[in-house]
């Protein structure tokens, strides 16, 4: 750290100078090969079969990736697929709840003044604070107390309130639905809920996209509320699911293989979900910045 | 449920709206009296978060605090309907918390898991967040979404994928090292352990904390700089005298919540246990907690304990607050 902060000083020279700024460039450059490693690492050894896994050079591509991938196909009937649909079922159907349900919140929060207002966001941000398995356990005993413990509603209901999102969504609310607009809706007679969810909803689009996308990836990634939740394997999302056969592979190392593949089925979605997405919608919108 | 007094109580007082906490965006004045049920509205569409919250938040906390108050109790040996009864246990499961020696370590297993995450994690992505915000800086775009790529990567896959990355058959590390006939390590060993762990956390961390203290940056205006640059200021100093202080909220907010995040570690150890022989099944806190719940079927002692790691956390997290207040108004005077 320290050196590179020093060699920042040339970097001065190098700007007024209006040339490449290398230290920067080679400093970021650095910082992303960090973060690449571990994903190529898995592109490539997802390539290799059993034998070649442990002993050939661990950047060099094997020869086995179709057999792996229908290796993992085969194991257990297809349920690393199930895990997927899974995944894609609680992240994708809670994000979306979750977003409605912060819409409706955050702009409440965001574009009403009355009383208690500030008490219930203050309530609702402390939420953060509580450790996530401080309310898993007891979440989990009362569900099983209703019998819906080791259910799909066991996941997807703990996940739909984020308070993150009510907070992005109380400051999007108040910077992007202008008062006069609503007012001026309110005069010719619209009903609250119409004035929400014609004018609102619109205007806060980049703010709930946002917000779905927070809530998709945080759900998708959850690893703590499915394995205190689920016990029948039929149900486990993709993180829990390999998990499991990592578990397993301890005793069987014949496993790893498709671990290895997993993981880089797993992680292909959201990868390109992001490729795709950051050319329309901006990395800043997650730190609840407002102008896109 | 709960959520009705919660809600009834706010009911009682949308009357004279004579809070004046409502800032800039208050509504009031020009909503004409005649609309009473627009006053109503704001409180409609709060019913789902605060259903929600009553339900998966302020229920299981009352449940878990009521189960921390109480024990099992069985009579005869235990057989039978009636024979294991829950009776009143007063603050015993806290005295037990309090004596536990294990969930003390583990919660200094945490606090030296910090030690390490949050200052690397955090300098890491104040470094290459000034670096984003350098002009001339080249391939910036790119290295900005590589850098925040391990974002959409699950904690507990990242941790596998690491994970792999340690094992002396399967690493490339260990390779180079074999190459030039260094020394090799064991990552899963003792202090190094934590090192691995902890790379694990700042590999998914620093790009999302990154982008946090990025967005501030560039909110700043660029006629500072110019000012700066006229009175003869390097780009060093600009960093030092004006980003760093002006992006300092950031720097707090985006620690408070790494500490909060350490003290919930979980996933890398977890994912790493399969892996290595002899990490207890109560490294971090949260384990602890699983462990008494789960493994030893003990509810009532894992509430206690997940009660006390819940008030550690307010406690801390209001210092915090407390601390970052009065640094950031002094910092104004």
């Amino acid at each position: 750290m320290t050196p590179l902060t020093l060699t920042a000083d040339t970097t001065g020279r190098a700007a007024k100078a209006r040339r490449t700024a290398w230290v920067p460039t080679l400093v970021l450059l650095l910082g992303a090969l960090y973060c690449l490693i571990p994903i190529a690492w898995v592109v490539i050894a997802a390539t290799k079969d059993r034998s070649e896994l442990f002993s050939t050079f661990t950047f060099a591509p094997g020869s086995g990736f179709l057999q792996n991938l229908s290796d993992l196909t085969d194991y257990r009937d297809g349920i690393f697929w199930k895990w997927m649909a899974n995944s894609a079922f609680y992240a994708g159907f809670g994000a979306l709840l979750s977003a409605a349900v912060s819409a409706a919140g955050g702009y409440a929060l965001g574009r009403f003044a009355f009383r208690g207002r500030e008490a219930i966001f203050k309530m609702i941000l402390a939420g953060v604070l509580v450790p996530s398995i401080v309310l898993a356990v007891p979440q989990y005993l009362l569900l099983s107390k209703l019998g819906m413990a080791d259910s799909y509603w066991s996941m997807l209901l703990p996940s739909i309130l984020s308070p993150y999102g009510v907070y992005l969504v109380r400051i999007y609310a108040a910077a992007s639905v202008p008062a006069e607009l609503m007012e001026a809706a309110r005069m010719d007679g619209a009903s609250e809920w119409r004035i929400f969810s014609r004018i609102a909803v619109p205007m806060m689009m980049p703010g709930l996209i946002t917000v779905f996308l927070f809530q998709f990836v945080g759900i998708w990634n959850n690893f703590l509320l499915p394995y205190v939740m689920l016990a029948d394997d039929e149900k486990f999302p993709i993180t829990l699911g390999l998990y499991t056969l990592l578990a397993q592979g301890a005793s069987q190392p014949a496993l790893y293989t498709l671990v290895i593949t997993g993981c880089l089925l797993a992680i292909l979605p959201l990868i390109g979900l992001f490729l795709v997405i950051q050319r329309f919608w901006s990395l800043d919108l997650l730190s609840g910045s407002v102008k896109a | 449920m709960t959520s009705a007094p919660l809600k009834g109580s706010d009911l009682t007082e949308v009357g004279p709206l004579a809070d004046g906490t409502g800032t800039a965006q208050s509504v009031r004045p020009s909503r004409p009296r005649r609309r009473g049920r627009g006053r109503s509205a704001p409180y409609w569409f709060l019913v789902p978060t605060l259903t929600l919250f009553a339900a998966f938040t302020v229920v299981p906390i009352g449940y878990a605090i009521w189960l921390s108050l109480h024990r099992v109790q069985v009579k005869g040996i235990g057989l039978g309907k009636g024979a294991r009864s829950q009776v009143w246990n007063g603050i015993g499961n806290y005295t037990d918390v309090l004596k536990d020696s294990e969930f003390g370590h583990s919660v200094l297993r945490a606090f030296g898991y910090g030690l390490i995450v949050i200052p690397t994690m955090l300098g890491l992505a104040l470094l290459f967040a000034l670096m984003l915000d350098t002009p001339k800086a080249r391939s910036a775009p790119f290295a900005r979404l590589m850098i925040f790529l391990p974002y959409a990567v699950p904690g507990i896959i990242a941790a596998l994928m690491w994970g792999f990355l340690y094992l002396p058959d399967v690493s490339p590390f260990y390779y180079l090292l074999d190459k030039f006939g260094l020394p090799q390590p064991d990552l899963f060993d003792g202090g190094n352990l934590y090192l691995s762990f902890a790379n694990i956390a700042v590999w998914g961390g620093t790009g999302f904390n990154m982008i946090v203290i990025y967005t501030a940056l560039r909110a700043i205006p660029p006629d500072i700089y110019e000012a700066a640059r006229i009175d003869g200021a390097s780009n060093l100093n600009i960093a030092l005298r004006i980003k760093i202080p002006i992006v300092m909220p950031s720097l707090v907010l985006t620690f408070f919540f790494s500490v909060i995040a350490t003290l919930q570690v979980f996933t890398e150890p977890m994912a790493l246990k399969p892996l290595t022989n002899g990490l207890p099944s109560s490294w971090s806190p949260l384990m602890a907690i699983y462990d008494k719940a789960f493994l030893q079927s003990d509810i009532y002692g894992a509430s206690a304990t997940a009660v006390v790691l819940a008030l550690a956390t307010f406690v801390l997290s209001f210092t915090l607050l407390r601390i970052s207040d009065r640094y950031t108004r002094e910092d104004r005077a």
